[in-house]
């Protein structure tokens, strides 16, 4: 059964890119996500070297060194997706995350906070009452795009983009709400701190966190801030992980 | 070890790039010029993914302290051995103490100098290409050394090889992005209808060109992006990805340049002329 229309394009000589409807909607990632999974297990996508880049309503798929002869593979993928529906979505987790609302670190917290009309508390509280779908990982290595912001803590960018936002920084822009996981400029209004390193390069899989995972922050101190840190570096901090039922 | 007694404006470490990681919004890196680096490589009967300097503008003096043997392609620049001059595509024997000073860039913009067996510098997630965040830095500085292997003797097959150089060319070959068929005749007329010169916004993750066309209101959401994408802006600037560039963007991509394409960019400048051509029949649509 194809519960969605899905088109596929030439993209360039090493990839195509398969669209499905172009909504931010959480059964359109899952239906990715599932024939994601499927794609990985065919055998000819399983060896060489393919790449699977799902974001919102698209997947990518792309070769590392051959080019991809694109009728043959449209109608490949074609029959693929009308077979797949056996194949069971890969396992999600909801991953708890510590964020430091202070000043230091809230630098637009004020700011924000009177251009939305709530009082500082109120704007936190908004903030981490709610998970967050992770509709894609880009922009910067371990950035997340995530989805399901409350309306109420809608904001424009910054008129004036930063030179330099601190490394774990939480901002606002728009519908989005997202950490920097590196220092990098950047114009989203900046409201706290995760001490934890969202993407790590002494580990296999240099960021935990998969699209269709689901984020949710949690207030911290300053004191707890200092030790997640360390404890961060030093590799011993132990992630806050839920299962999410499929 | 080869020391940089001057690192030059911007030398970098790259091989054929970092794969795999794209979906973790890793960008692919790598040589921007492939054509070029795979050559010299091949000249010193290199795997095909061994590690090379690439070389912008202004390159650096080197010391090396071990025998090997090195070739140099891609831009057109000249290089002393010791103070003789050296040409590209041509494998030269390194005596330890040999000194390599990058005089003058004379045509193109990046050059390439492979050692034999690649040079041996970290490898992380899978590559020895430098991109900060993923390295701790993205290019060399002075008194940096890097570590290759020591070759007493070594007899190339081919000891100089032709190349027909690309450095002259001036059209980038481009097949249809996935959001080409959003455009209209008056976008279609600014691309394929006049020159472009290259901005000085360009660098190893974009290049920017300084003319515009029409601007749209076409809105996409996020999606994934290729090395030789170009993207479109609201205001109708073009940016054409290069292999620094981010995995996923939300500008329409509204073409993809050919591998070749790519390469001949990457040996273009700020100022430098090109413009863009899309096949008249092409086999993948």
């Amino acid at each position: 059964m194809n519960p969605f229309p899905i088109v596929i394009k030439p993209y360039g000589a090493f990839a195509v890119l398969i669209e499905w409807p172009p909504r931010v909607e959480e059964s359109i990632l899952d239906d990715i996500l599932r024939f994601t999974e499927y794609l990985k297990n065919q055998r000819i996508l399983n060896e060489g070297d393919w790449e699977l880049v799902p974001a919102y309503n698209s997947l990518l798929v792309v070769n590392d060194k051959k080019q991809v002869e694109f009728k043959m593979m449209k109608s490949q993928i074609e029959n693929w997706y009308a077979s797949k529906d056996t194949v069971v979505l890969p396992q999600k987790y909801l991953w708890r995350l510590p964020v430091c609302y202070d000043e230091e670190f809230g630098i637009d917290l004020v700011e924000v906070s009177s251009t939305l009309r709530l009082s500082v508390g109120a704007l936190i509280d908004l903030h981490v009452k709610q998970s967050y779908t992770v509709y894609g990982i880009g922009f910067l290595p371990g950035f997340m795009y995530l989805g399901g912001l409350p309306k109420a803590l809608e904001v424009p960018r910054k008129a004036t983009p930063r030179q330099k936002v601190q490394k774990g920084a939480v901002g606002l822009a728009g519908k989005q709400t997202g950490i920097y996981p590196q220092e990098s400029p950047g114009g989203w209004n900046i409201i706290g701190n995760c001490p934890i390193p969202i993407f790590n390069v002494a580990l296999k899989d240099p960021c935990f966190v998969n699209v269709g995972d689901r984020i949710q922050f949690y207030k911290i101190s300053k004191a707890e801030y200092d030790l997640h840190r360390i404890e961060g570096e030093v590799g011993i901090y132990k992630m806050e992980k839920i299962k999410i039922d499929a | 070890m080869l020391k940089l007694l001057k690192s030059g404006l911007y030398t970098t470490v790259q091989d054929a790039g970092r794969f795999g990681y794209r979906h973790k919004g890793v960008p692919v890196a790598g040589v921007m010029d492939s054509f070029a680096a795979q050559k010299v490589n091949m000249l010193l009967e290199n795997q095909p993914e061994a590690a090379v300097l690439e070389i912008t503008m202004t390159g650096p003096t080197l010391e090396f302290e071990e025998d090997t043997y090195i070739a140099l392609g891609g831009a057109d620049m000249s290089v002393g051995l010791n103070n003789i001059p050296i040409h590209n595509y041509t494998v030269y024997k390194i005596k330890s103490g040999d000194t390599l000073s990058y005089l003058k860039l004379n045509y193109g913009f990046r050059g390439y100098l492979a050692i034999k067996d690649g040079f041996k510098s970290e490898v992380v997630l899978g590559s020895r290409s430098l991109f900060k965040p993923v390295t701790s830095v993205n290019r060399l500085k002075d008194n940096d050394q890097l570590l290759y292997t020591v070759y007493k003797s070594f007899q190339p097959k081919i000891q100089k090889l032709k190349v027909d150089s690309f450095l002259d060319d001036e059209v980038l070959e481009v097949d249809k992005g996935p959001e080409f068929d959003l455009l209209n005749d008056k976008h279609l007329e600014g691309l394929f209808n006049k020159e472009f010169t290259v901005a000085p916004e360009n660098n190893r993750m974009a290049y920017q060109l300084n003319e515009s066309i029409p601007g749209h209101e076409i809105s996409i959401l996020t999606s994934a992006t290729l090395p030789g994408t170009v993207q479109l802006t609201p205001s109708g600037k073009l940016i054409i990805l290069m292999k620094d560039g981010q995995t996923t963007g939300g500008y329409p991509r509204i073409l993809q340049l050919s591998e070749k394409a790519i390469n001949i960019l990457a040996q273009k400048k700020a100022g430098d002329i090109i413009s863009l051509k899309l096949p008249k029949k092409s086999s993948r649509i």
